[in-house]
């Protein structure tokens, strides 16, 4: 696997304007000519589609859901980074830049990372001249926040709900172009495969959710825009139907999978309720500004609490551990996300928990309440206590807050060059589907930045690019009528077949349930190496029990949710495999990624960047065969290397 | 709690559709009403039957796929709640909960309770847009906007384009999704250059598409789980027929 990351020469903050310069470009009236396919329609997707749109390149755009707007991208809330420096706090391109490699504990491509902070300034133009509605002071000018892991104020926000007003600034420069027919959108259409002619991607197989038919896309090049992984987890904060389809089966076509054990987990979550629970609803970080975590000292204390018998308010100061004050008093509370995540797992496994489960902790806002009066608490942090108490019928006010962690963001994603092509030619990735930029670990408000960068600023250039090599006697040359769509189509039928024959007694969900348990103990916030290898023979089981035991109803060529599920499932089961392996391979602690064999004697992560200052890639090799490990080794030539420390 | 439910299934588009009635035990009062629909689906799956069809994705009130009318009421009971957002808390142990789809002429049901609200896309691609090529914008500071205005045309833009509100529209008519477009768009010193074109092209759209007229009634704004004002509505009269008026002043 060729893992030429293809950054350009010169200074780390020239090397993007070099590059640009050396593009090849693209005659305006010749652009019509070329077709480019994009999956998904978040951030990363409608961005680059309307962007190529408007460069005059012919468009196919899909997603699942019923409409663009509703891609996954809309639930963001907190906020975007960027390094306008508006606050004169000593913001800079290279500050940013260097926050994010530290925050991504120096596992992620330093020319990438430059090029993300060089954008980010106009992402925040260009979106206020679409008309978002970021924060504003008084005087009219840009409101900033600050977030976790930055010492100035960086992000742009649009109330609770920056993600929604971002992706529907983007959304509104994709319906201009759908109603210029420069975009064909195509709703309700699950991308099911990759065609490949020639080792150039080329096209894709969609099935269309409402009628079932299975149809042929081509096009000169693809760029999958998809989103992560979350939901290997089964349980986590992303939508319901966020998949690695696409990714996978990219990944099965030849496509280079990286670091895919790169996930992460949020501390601050509102706890499982109960069997039926389908997913996660992430609580912000702000909150451990004010409240305090803590759980009893004795498990006999926890027992009641669990069961109803004792008042929480009722446990005595010395009864209580706040072990995140304790351990960590420099930053107390305010530890960061992979910290305060795994401690909260340890007193839950010393049966110290206190939601009926055994699985939350107590964010207690008493002593603010006492401090500064509930008015001021509810100025602070009235709309995210209403939304606890809808959810959990409980008044936070009076009772402290249970909070338990929950997967949040996946970094991995498949492998991709400084243009954002994948191993394949011609196959771009971006947004979270991409491993690009955050490395083991991503700070807040990076994620919305990353994939606005990546969907209007770069692949509007680098597939460009791409194309003007290609050349315009090859535009348009690859049509559906080519054996290899025949193929590929041939291939995803047979699977929907299989998987319509098999006609067992498991419901898709029950069986995702079972997988997500099992990432969940063994993949999750601490690994080892006998789970790893325990996960990954439970996880093959679980593949036979799936493919010789499960049910689906109705047939393939009408609305069918539980064949939409089930398709799913399949690839988040071999996938998890993969992450396992991955996690098992990755001997070191970083970020994300703990294994509890790479700790300090404080129980701190242990990274190892003598053996480990690599992406890790896998190649795929047929099912029958494991994998192939690939290397792309990490160099730091602005940065230098040093250990986190928060105590 | 135990619930009898009343389901409207419907195998196609085309397809008569009835209601089915349903009993389903133990419901957790913690679950959220899409995760009692689950639950009756897992029920379904292992008799062998047909699951619900519904729509949902995010399952926190905010990416509006989410879209049934439950008692009679879109979303449900709760006030300024998404389906997904509501609690089984709410319900009574022994209940009968009715549940049926959108019904709009311009949201046409695919199954079950899945309709297809499209057309809404398509007012939005008429005009619900300020133009502005990627790469031509200035700095964003370099247009300052009073935070009353700012907060005005976010009270607007938070609409999620779920289509209750056509839902609970003896007319189904779009203006409350409509005047929140226009509203937050016109509102803001970047949405001036177009404003006549917007307000005229996006009424004429929504009349294409199928929704009816509106006769003031103001069951939109009470279903409404982003409690989006009827203020957009006047908003959207007043810029429409001023453009109309400019419109006819200029041949
Ligand atoms: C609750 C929550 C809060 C967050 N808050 C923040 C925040 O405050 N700041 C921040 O920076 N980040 C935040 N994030 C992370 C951020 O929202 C995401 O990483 C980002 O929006 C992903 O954008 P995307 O364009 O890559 O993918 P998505 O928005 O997930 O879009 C994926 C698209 O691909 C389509 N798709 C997927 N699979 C297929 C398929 N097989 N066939 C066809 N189409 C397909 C979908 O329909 C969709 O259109 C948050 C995430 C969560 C879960
Ligand atoms: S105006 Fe309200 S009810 Fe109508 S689509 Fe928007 S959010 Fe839904
Ligand atoms: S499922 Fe997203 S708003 Fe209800």
């Amino acid at each position: 696997m060729n893992l030429d990351s293809k950054i350009p020469e010169g200074p780390l903050s020239e090397k993007w304007s070099n590059h640009k310069f050396k593009m090849r470009l693209v005659n305006p009236s010749n652009r019509r000519k070329y077709k480019v396919i994009v999956v998904g329609s978040g951030l990363a997707g409608s961005s680059a589609a309307s962007s190529l749109a408007e460069q005059g390149y012919n468009v196919s755009c899909f997603c699942y859901q019923d409409s663009p707007r509703r891609a996954h991208s809309i639930a963001a809330q907190g906020g975007i980074n960027a390094s306008k420096n508006y606050q004169n706090d000593g913001d800079s391109v290279h500050r940013l830049f260097y926050d994010t490699i530290k925050g991504g504990d120096y596992r992620s491509r330093e020319a990438n990372v430059y090029r993300l902070a060089e954008v980010s300034e106009n992402i925040i133009d260009h979106c206020v001249a679409q008309g978002v509605p970021f924060a504003r002071e008084y005087g009219g000018l840009l409101a900033n926040r600050s977030f976790g892991g930055a010492q100035v104020s960086r992000t742009f926000y649009a109330r609770g709900q920056t993600g929604q007003q971002l992706l529907l600034g983007a959304y509104s420069g994709l319906n201009r172009q759908i109603g210029l027919g420069k975009v064909k959108m195509h709703t309700r259409h699950e991308m099911l495969d990759l065609v490949i002619v020639e080792g150039h991607a080329k096209g894709i197989i969609t099935r269309n959710l409402v009628t079932g038919a299975i149809d042929r896309h081509a096009a000169d090049c693809v760029v999958l825009t998809t989103g992560g992984y979350g939901n290997v987890f089964y349980l986590s904060t992303n939508a319901q139907g966020c998949n690695v389809t696409a990714t996978h089966r990219a990944y099965k076509k030849g496509a280079g999978f990286a670091n895919p054990c790169y996930t992460q987990i949020h501390p601050t979550c509102i706890p499982v309720h109960g069997e039926d629970q389908s997913k996660l609803t992430l609580m912000s970080e702000s909150l451990r500004n004010d409240g305090r975590v803590w759980v009893p000292k004795l498990s006999e204390t926890a027992e009641k609490i669990r069961s109803g018998e004792l008042d929480p308010n009722l446990v005595s100061e010395a009864d209580r551990d706040y072990y995140l004050e304790r351990k960590y008093p420099s930053f107390g509370n305010l530890a960061p996300r992979d910290i305060s995540s795994r401690s909260a797992k340890e007193v839950c496994d010393e049966g110290l928990g206190v939601a009926s489960s055994g699985l939350g902790v107590f964010l207690d806002f008493r002593d603010a309440i006492a401090r500064d009066g509930e008015q001021a608490i509810r100025e602070r942090y009235g709309n995210l206590f209403e939304m606890y108490n809808r959810i959990t019928g409980e008044d936070p006010y009076k009772k402290p807050m249970m909070i338990f962690p929950a997967v949040h963001y996946t970094m991995g994603g498949l492998w991709v060059d400084y243009n954002l092509q994948s191993t394949i030619e011609g196959l771009f990735v971006g947004g979270e589907a991409n491993f690009s930029d955050h490395g083991s670990n991503r700070l807040g408000a990076s994620a919305l930045m990353q994939g606005l960068a990546d969907g209007y600023f770069v692949l509007p250039y680098t597939v460009g690019n791409y194309l003007g090599e290609l050349g315009i006697d090859k535009a348009g040359s690859v049509t559906t009528s080519d054996p290899a769509f025949e193929a590929v189509e041939a291939e995803v039928k047979a699977r929907i077949d299989r998987l319509l024959s098999i006609k067992g007694n498991r419901s898709a969900r029950s069986l995702h349930k079972e997988l997500g348990k099992i990432i969940w103990d063994y993949c999750g916030m601490a690994r080892s190496e006998k789970g790893l290898r325990e996960a990954i023979e439970k996880i093959q089981a679980l593949k036979k029990e799936f493919w010789s035991n499960l049910s689906i109803t109705g047939s393939a060529s009408t609305l069918n949710i539980e064949l939409e599920r089930a398709g799913r499932v399949a690839d988040f089961i071999e996938f998890g495999e993969l992450m396992c392996r991955d996690a098992l391979m990755r001997e070191e602690s970083c970020g994300g990624h703990f294994r509890i064999e790479h700790q300090t004697k404080e129980g701190e992560a242990l990274r190892n960047d003598k053996d480990f200052a690599f992406v890790g890639v896998w190649g795929y090799n047929g099912d029958a065969k494991e994998p192939s490990l690939y290397k792309e080794s990490l160099d730091f030539e602005n940065v230098a290397l040093a250990t986190r420390s928060y105590k | 709690m135990n619930l009898n439910l009343k389901v409207w299934r419907q195998q196609g588009g085309q397809s008569k559709g009835k209601f089915e009635e349903y009993s389903l035990e133990n419901v957790s009062e913690e679950a959220s009403f899409l995760e009692m629909l689950d639950a009756l689906n897992e029920q379904l799956i292992s008799k062998k039957e047909d699951p619900v069809a519904f729509d949902h994705d995010c399952r926190e009130g905010i990416c509006g796929m989410c879209s049934m009318t439950i008692n009679g009421e879109p979303h449900g009971p709760e006030k300024a709640t998404t389906t997904c957002q509501l609690h089984m808390r709410h319900f009574k142990d022994g209940e009968t909960i009715t549940i049926e789809p959108w019904r709009a002429r311009a949201f046409p049901v695919l199954k079950d309770l899945v309709t297809d609200r499209s057309a809404f896309d398509s007012v939005m691609q008429a005009g619900g847009f300020i133009t502005a090529r990627t790469g031509s914008a200035v700095d964003a500071n370099e247009i300052p906007i009073p935070k009353g205005v700012l907060d005005e045309a976010m009270d607007a833009a938070a609409c999620i384009g779920c289509g209750a509100c056509v839902a609970a529209c003896p007319n189904a008519s779009a203006m409350l999704f409509t005047g929140a477009k226009v509203s937050h768009l016109n509102s803001l010193p970047q949405g001036q250059a177009e404003k006549e074109r917007r307000s005229i092209l996006m009424v004429e759209a929504m009349d294409s598409a199928g929704f009816g007229g509106c006769t003031n009634v103001g069951a939109c704004e009470s279903v409404c789980p982003k409690t989006i004002s009827l203020d957009v509505i006047a908003k959207l009269n007043r810029d429409y027929h001023v453009s109309s008026i400019k419109k006819i002043m200029r041949f």
